[in-house]
């Protein structure tokens, strides 16, 4: 692309009109920026809705404080309305939350730029992807209007409940414009890492986070649809009245249902979770590709074990196909079945342990800057491997017949998911923020955010493995109340509840950081952390629908840190080697 | 601002966005109805003995046949419309196009009569597993086709215009709606036999 056809082309987008700038653009940046937006307030919302819950957890069927006079039932969170928050809390923070903001904000925003790319390669689909994303937002914030309020039957929506319980359709439809979105996304997301890789930007040329995106991309085109046809056919359930899901003689209430029966609930099952066990990759491997991004730069070395971080990564993406029955351990599906599945979910385990155990040697001898980018991936790691180690007694049969289905459950992909996957995400947004605004974010209130956070987070989630080994289960809307086996437990209930309004609180550095920064931050160059790929080579902000002022030539691979025998301690990729 | 590689293909690659972007949106749709037939195997495995087979009786194997055929037509008509651009005779590649679109019309039309009879004799989706499959899986497939069809009618009118302007970008584009519209009769060349034949 030639300079001059540059300058011509960003002058006439200055020109473009309000709404096809910021609110329709096909511009990778302003979507990136779209989607960040929306996500964070989805995950706010999504977290406003838990700390209700803990309310009615810690002081069982006292009135809720503020929000009470929203809830009716006199400002006691009644049971149903206890089902629709913690099925809309799950569906909130993956699908509108976590998802959009891993990989619609930053693999938007940062993949063009970090292989050296003008834009996506289909920027109209790209468009298409947020708008379709953020009507079926829309659409599940709507049913918080209904007169029958959101989905009850939890984020997995298992029938027969789903089936029939009100509320569902709604969620199923939001679903389909979620799927959607998804779909368009992954299609641009890989597209754009095959064809438009910058001259030079070889495969292991990579930086990790885009191979992190592209491994995710596979799993949201391929995962997703098996849910979208169980969406179709709970759809058709709920509104055509087949069976797809309902086996034959079902009595509710006292009534044997009036359907032709002969399905299935544990087809939903299936269907289910061979979507959703890959989406659990799709919410940790964009953390793990910011992470190594972040580590790699203020540790000042390269990435340990590059190469097998990418083979593990592309294995992991692979096998997440093959695991998803361990989730339906005591279905009764067989052994043969289960013993199936936990094989495939111990071999999952060592791709994930390659590359946490090739972050963790990566910080052996670097001589590392403790900024508040570096302190939440430093976080990530630790936080993850709770999650990580915690999970492999779910995955043995044996260990699941009697964890299933209780807190300890909540507590180990809570561990993965919240200062695991968010921690890492706070990562990138300190990290990339620069690149954003071209400004720093405050480092002072950036570490008012991390340790508060550190801290409840830990709070929140650890009591969850006791109280689950006691066997207190997931589901209870008295917390346990009524159960014997619970009251040795049950004064966590209170601890975990402060804890998590804690945390909110401890959000409030982070809100004010952003907002203070985008105008008042502290003015920087193209690189402040002094890194080496390709997205610190465009300006800050990189220019509108172009990013360079001329593409760049790649010569070497993404991390060469702290090189003997160069001038400065980093060699950017686009500069060559002096021998 | 110009995309790379909309038009002429990458050298490493050898190949245009849009082609991967099809052949991936293709592969999630193996999945979408892969998981559907996934779904049909399940119910009939679970079902009574042989009571899918006898479900099945009541579907009409002529007018299917005669669809199948139809189908099969209308992507023979697609190919032969690519290869009229290729072969520059763009009078030729209209007439092809045109009768791909009369094939799908067809297959739509027969498909109503089935429909309408299966209700007619009250045959609904809620009478029994068989027949919620049945059209269910049909039912998405004929979302397809009305799909393809729009976007064939899009071509035939007012996207043909390109092929003055950019006639390379065009035929890209009518080999993409191909591949598109050869995945769809494909579906249905699974349809047919696990349907009214099994």
């Amino acid at each position: 692309m030639e300079p001059c056809k540059v300058t011509h082309n960003s002058e006439t987008h200055h020109n473009e009109p309000f709404i096809r700038k910021y609110i329709f653009s096909v511009d990778h940046k302003i979507i990136g920026l779209q989607y960040g937006i929306t996500s964070l307030l989805f995950l706010f919302f999504g977290f406003c809705l838990i700390l209700i819950m803990r309310w009615q957890l810690a002081y069982p069927e006292e009135p809720v404080p503020i929000v009470g006079s929203l809830l009716g039932g006199g400002g006691i969170l009644l049971p149903e309305i206890y089902n629709s928050l913690g099925a809309m809390h799950g569906t909130i923070m993956i699908f509108l939350g976590v998802v959009p903001l891993a990989v619609g904000a930053f693999g938007n925003y940062f993949i063009p730029l970090q292989i050296g790319a003008p834009d996506m390669a289909f920027p109209k689909l790209n468009m298409a992807s947020y708008w379709s994303y953020f009507i079926g937002g829309v659409i599940m914030v709507g049913s918080f209007f209904t007169p029958d309020g959101p989905a009850r039957s939890g984020w997995t929506s298992y029938p027969p409940l789903a089936d029939i319980e009100v509320g569902q359709t709604i969620w199923l439809i939001g679903m389909v414009f979620l799927i959607t979105s998804s779909l368009l996304g992954s299609i641009n997301v890989i597209t754009t890492i095959i064809q438009l890789r910058a001259p030079g930007l070889t495969w292991m040329r990579l930086p990790f986070f885009i191979w992190s995106q592209f491994v995710t991309a596979f799993l949201l085109l391929l995962a997703f649809p098996p849910l979208e046809a169980a969406a179709v056919l709970q759809l058709m359930d709920r509104l055509v009245g087949t069976s797809f899901f309902l086996p034959s003689g079902l009595i509710i209430s006292g009534e044997q249902l009036a359907v032709s029966g002969g399905g299935s609930p544990l087809l939903w099952q299936h269907l289910f979770w061979f979507l959703a066990h890959p989406e659990v990759y799709v919410l940790i491997l964009p953390a793990m590709g910011i992470v190594g991004e972040v580590i790699a730069n203020n540790t000042r070395k390269p990435l340990w074990g590059y190469k097998s971080m990418v083979y593990g990564v592309v294995f992991l993406g692979f096998m997440s196909f093959i695991v998803w029955a361990h989730h339906m351990f005591i279905t009764g599906m067989g052994t043969a079945m289960s013993s199936f599945f936990q094989t495939t979910t111990m071999i999952i385990s060592i791709p994930s342990i390659i590359i946490l155990s090739a972050m963790f040697i990566s910080l052996w001898g670097g001589s590392i800057r403790f900024n508040t980018p570096m302190l939440f991936a430093l976080a990530f790691l630790p936080m993850f491997g709770i999650g990580g180690l915690t999970g492999l007694p779910l995955g043995l049969a044996a260990a699941d017949i009697h964890l299933h289905d209780t807190y300890y459950v909540i507590g180990h992909f809570h561990y993965v998911v919240a200062p695991g996957t968010i921690f890492a995400l706070f990562a990138g947004i300190y990290y990339w923020f620069p690149k954003m605004t071209g400004r720093k974010m405050s480092e002072l209130l950036g570490k008012l955010h991390f340790w508060p956070s550190l801290i409840f987070m830990n709070g929140i989630f650890m009591p969850m493995f006791i109280q689950g080994l006691a066997g207190v289960s997931r589901r209870l809307w008295d917390g346990g109340l009524e159960y014997a086996h619970a009251s040795g437990v049950l004064q966590w209930n209170e601890f975990m509840s402060v804890s998590a309004w804690l945390l909110g609180l401890a959000q409030i550095p982070f809100i004010i950081n952003v907002i203070y920064s985008i105008k008042n931050g502290e003015k920087v160059g193209r690189n402040p952390w002094e890194s080496t790929t390709l997205e610190w080579v465009a300006p800050s902000p990189p220019l509108p629908h172009v990013n360079f002022e001329k593409i760049p030539q790649v010569y070497h691979s993404p991390y060469e840190y702290s090189v003997p025998d160069r001038e400065k301690d980093f060699t950017p990729q686009n500069e060559p080697i002096k021998e | 601002m110009e995309i790379p590689y909309t038009i002429e293909e990458r050298p490493d690659t050898g190949l245009i966005n849009s082609k991967i972007g099809i052949w991936l949106f293709l592969a999630s749709e193996v999945m979408l109805f892969g998981g559907l037939f996934s779904a049909y195997v399940f119910l009939r495995l679970g079902a009574p003995d042989g009571a899918f087979h006898e479900w099945g009786q009541v579907l009409n194997v002529p007018l299917a046949t005669l669809n199948t055929l139809l189908l099969i037509s209308s992507s023979v008509t697609m190919v032969m419309s690519w290869a009229s651009l290729k072969m520059n005779n763009f009078k030729q590649h209209k007439i092809y196009m045109a009768l791909t679109l009369l094939c799908a019309t067809g297959f739509l039309v027969i498909k109503y009569f089935e429909y309408s009879a299966k209700f007619h004799h009250g045959l609904f989706p809620a009478t029994n597993t068989f027949l919620a499959i049945y059209f269910t899986l049909t039912g998405l497939h004929v979302l397809h086709i009305i799909g393809g069809m729009i976007v064939i009618g899009y071509f035939l009118g007012p996207g043909s215009r390109m092929w003055a302007t950019e006639p390379e970008h065009f035929i890209n584009r009518i080999e993409t709606v191909g591949l598109y519209w050869h995945f769809v009769d494909l579906v249905w060349i699974f349809l047919f036999p696990v349907l009214y034949l099994l």
